[in-house]
């Protein structure tokens, strides 16, 4: 499994042909405290960093933009009582979106980590 | 986020759609040099004034009585509304954004949003809308964004002002309303429940309706629920003291015009509309929510909540534009509902209920026909056999206001909306009807 990251925050695991998306610590930590998810549905077809969702905290309502193209095949349901856990745990339990991916040649376009972090370095 | 509401930049692109060059040129037009202030006159004293403006008030033809309702009602209010309302605290207050220094607005706030919850059998409601035509309006959109459907069936028996605001609401948007006829004045249930498909979002009624009568829709909400479809109503607040409430129909978004709840009549306004739904909704809902909790000192404390949907937190993905409320008509209804109580507004309910039925018999016994097929509350349509322009100029000119003629809403020629409420007294009434039987 391989993890990618996007300018935008979102990070994706992808096992097989299908990627899990959320958001980075760094993410999270800039929102603050998260009290809402609005889940999109199951079926949904996403388009590479279009947006999908909306993460509203006690600061802002922001969007999450899709890191890759596909079909939203599973969302995080725990998200709806529980939208605290993308503070606790952003890059495990915090998960957003299960995705069947359409086109694997769009994670060129992502980062890994090691770019990740120089970018997010560059922008502290 | 830019917190300019306007930058240079927009102010060029706005003037070049005008087609002019800068924001004076908009008001060259006006005659400003040619307006001769000295013809105003002298100025007078502020007892001159006060003259004056009486004499002209006197001109008025004061009415001697009144039966007009059509969603506005002439009730009695207890004199503690005033007084408390007119409390500087209240009467002042500007913002409860900062509840450190709003809590009594904020209480008070929060207390009305109990009594509207109660009062209709509902789970949440904001701090109060507009009017009971917007708070519709609202309602509307809010089963849009629900049930991400395009449909909305209307009952034509709603409001007629209500279904313009919805249908303004809805002009630009790229949805579909449909407005069923009634039969004579009833909703024709049988027709809208036929068209309840899966495209619906929700269809919208009203209780009673615009003609004063009252039905119970719950089968049609039970039958509309199987397929996901959302119940929207609009109600009469006081009619609530005796008439199943929405929240036992299993209504799912209830609304109405809070006027009837202790605000004057006063030539329309401000009143305040109400919204109110089930808790698992709320998500959906416009306007601002007040929410109690602790503060760092374990004590009470009450604050606006769920804003991060509107415009200080979600600001362009905001569900609605309202950012605002009717605070303090929302709070002379507090206070009105809770100095009647629970037991009283059904007594008050039920003595509109019988005047209103007194009144019909009376009609009934100079000949006169009721259009209402079901129960009424507190207003219904009486048929005449010549013009209700007629039979409303003459009593006009007795100094009464014999209802509504329906042909303003499109209605019937010979059709009057009667409203009888707890300020009639019998005396009023067989003094019109006596009146009535002469000019028949």
């Amino acid at each position: 499994m391989s993890r990618y990251y996007s300018k935008d925050h979102e990070w994706l695991e992808i096992d097989n042909n299908v990627g899990i998306v959320g958001i980075t610590d760094y993410a999270q930590h800039q929102l603050g405290d998260i009290t809402y998810v609005e889940l999109p549905e199951v079926g949904t077809e996403i388009k590479q960093f279009s947006i999908f969702c909306t993460i509203e905290s006690v600061k802002a309502a922001s969007d999450v933009y899709a890191p890759v193209s596909g079909k939203i095949i599973e969302v995080n349901s725990r998200l709806e009582n529980e939208p605290e856990i993308i503070n606790k745990s952003p890059e495990e339990e915090g998960w957003i979106v299960k995705v069947e991916i359409s086109d694997t040649s769009e994670l060129k376009n992502l980062m890994d980590k090691a770019s990740y972090e120089n970018y997010i370095k560059e922008l502290d | 986020m830019n917190f300019c509401p306007h930058t240079p930049e927009d102010i060029r692109e706005m003037c070049s759609v005008c087609n002019v060059n800068e924001v004076d040129d908009l008001f060259k037009e006006l005659p400003v040099e040619e307006i001769d202030f000295k013809k105003l006159g002298k100025g007078i004293s502020e007892y001159e004034g006060y003259n004056l403006i009486l004499n002209l008030a006197r001109k008025n033809n004061l009415l001697s009585y009144h039966f007009l309702g059509a969603g506005f009602y002439d009730h009695i209010i207890p004199s503690v509304v005033d007084f408390v309302a007119s409390r500087s605290e209240f009467y002042t207050a500007y913002t409860p954004y900062q509840p450190e220094c709003s809590q009594g607005t904020l209480q008070s706030l929060f207390e009305y949003q109990t009594a509207i919850c109660n009062l209709t059998d509902l789970e949440v409601t904001n701090a109060s809308l507009y009017d009971g035509g917007t708070a519709l309006a609202e309602a509307v959109l809010m089963s849009l964004r629900i049930t991400k459907r395009e449909k909305i069936i209307m009952d034509k028996s709603v409001n007629p002002i209500y279904r313009n605001i919805v249908k303004t609401y809805l002009k630009f948007l790229p949805y579909e309303l449909i407005e069923v006829e009634t039969e004579e004045i009833e909703p024709d249930f049988g027709k809208i429940k036929s068209l309840l498909d899966s495209n619906v979002a929700c269809f919208v009624f009203q209780n009673p309706t615009f003609y004063g009568s009252v039905h119970d829709w719950t089968d049609l909400i039970n039958f509309a629920h199987e397929k996901n479809i959302l119940a929207v109503s609009s109600v009469y607040p006081i009619s609530l003291g005796i008439v199943k409430t929405p929240g036992k129909m299993g209504v799912d978004i209830a609304t109405g015009e809070g006027q009837s709840l202790g605000n004057p009549l006063s030539f329309g306004g401000p009143y305040f509309g109400f919204l109110v739904t089930k808790k698992v909704y709320i998500r959906n809902m416009p306007g601002r929510i007040v929410g109690e909790t602790l503060d760092r000192n374990n004590k009470r404390a009450y604050v606006l909540t769920l804003q991060a949907r509107e415009q200080h937190i979600k600001r362009h993905r905001a569900t609605s534009n309202i950012c605002s409320n009717e605070g303090l008509c929302a709070l002379r209804a507090l206070v009105y509902l809770c100095s009647l109580g629970k037991s009283g507004l059904k007594e008050l309910a039920l003595i509109n209920f019988s005047k209103s039925e007194y009144m019909k018999k009376k009609l009934i016994e100079i000949g006169l026909v009721i259009k209402n097929n079901a129960t009424t509350f507190n207003e219904f349509v009486v048929k005449f056999n010549r013009p209700a322009k007629e039979i409303f100029s003459t009593l006009l000119s007795k100094n009464i206001a014999f209802g509504i003629p329906l042909y303003l809403f499109g209605g019937s020629e010979n059709d009057i909306l009667i409203n009888v409420t707890e300020k009639m007294s019998k005396y009023n009434i067989d003094n019109v009807c006596s009146i009535l039987e002469a000019i028949l």
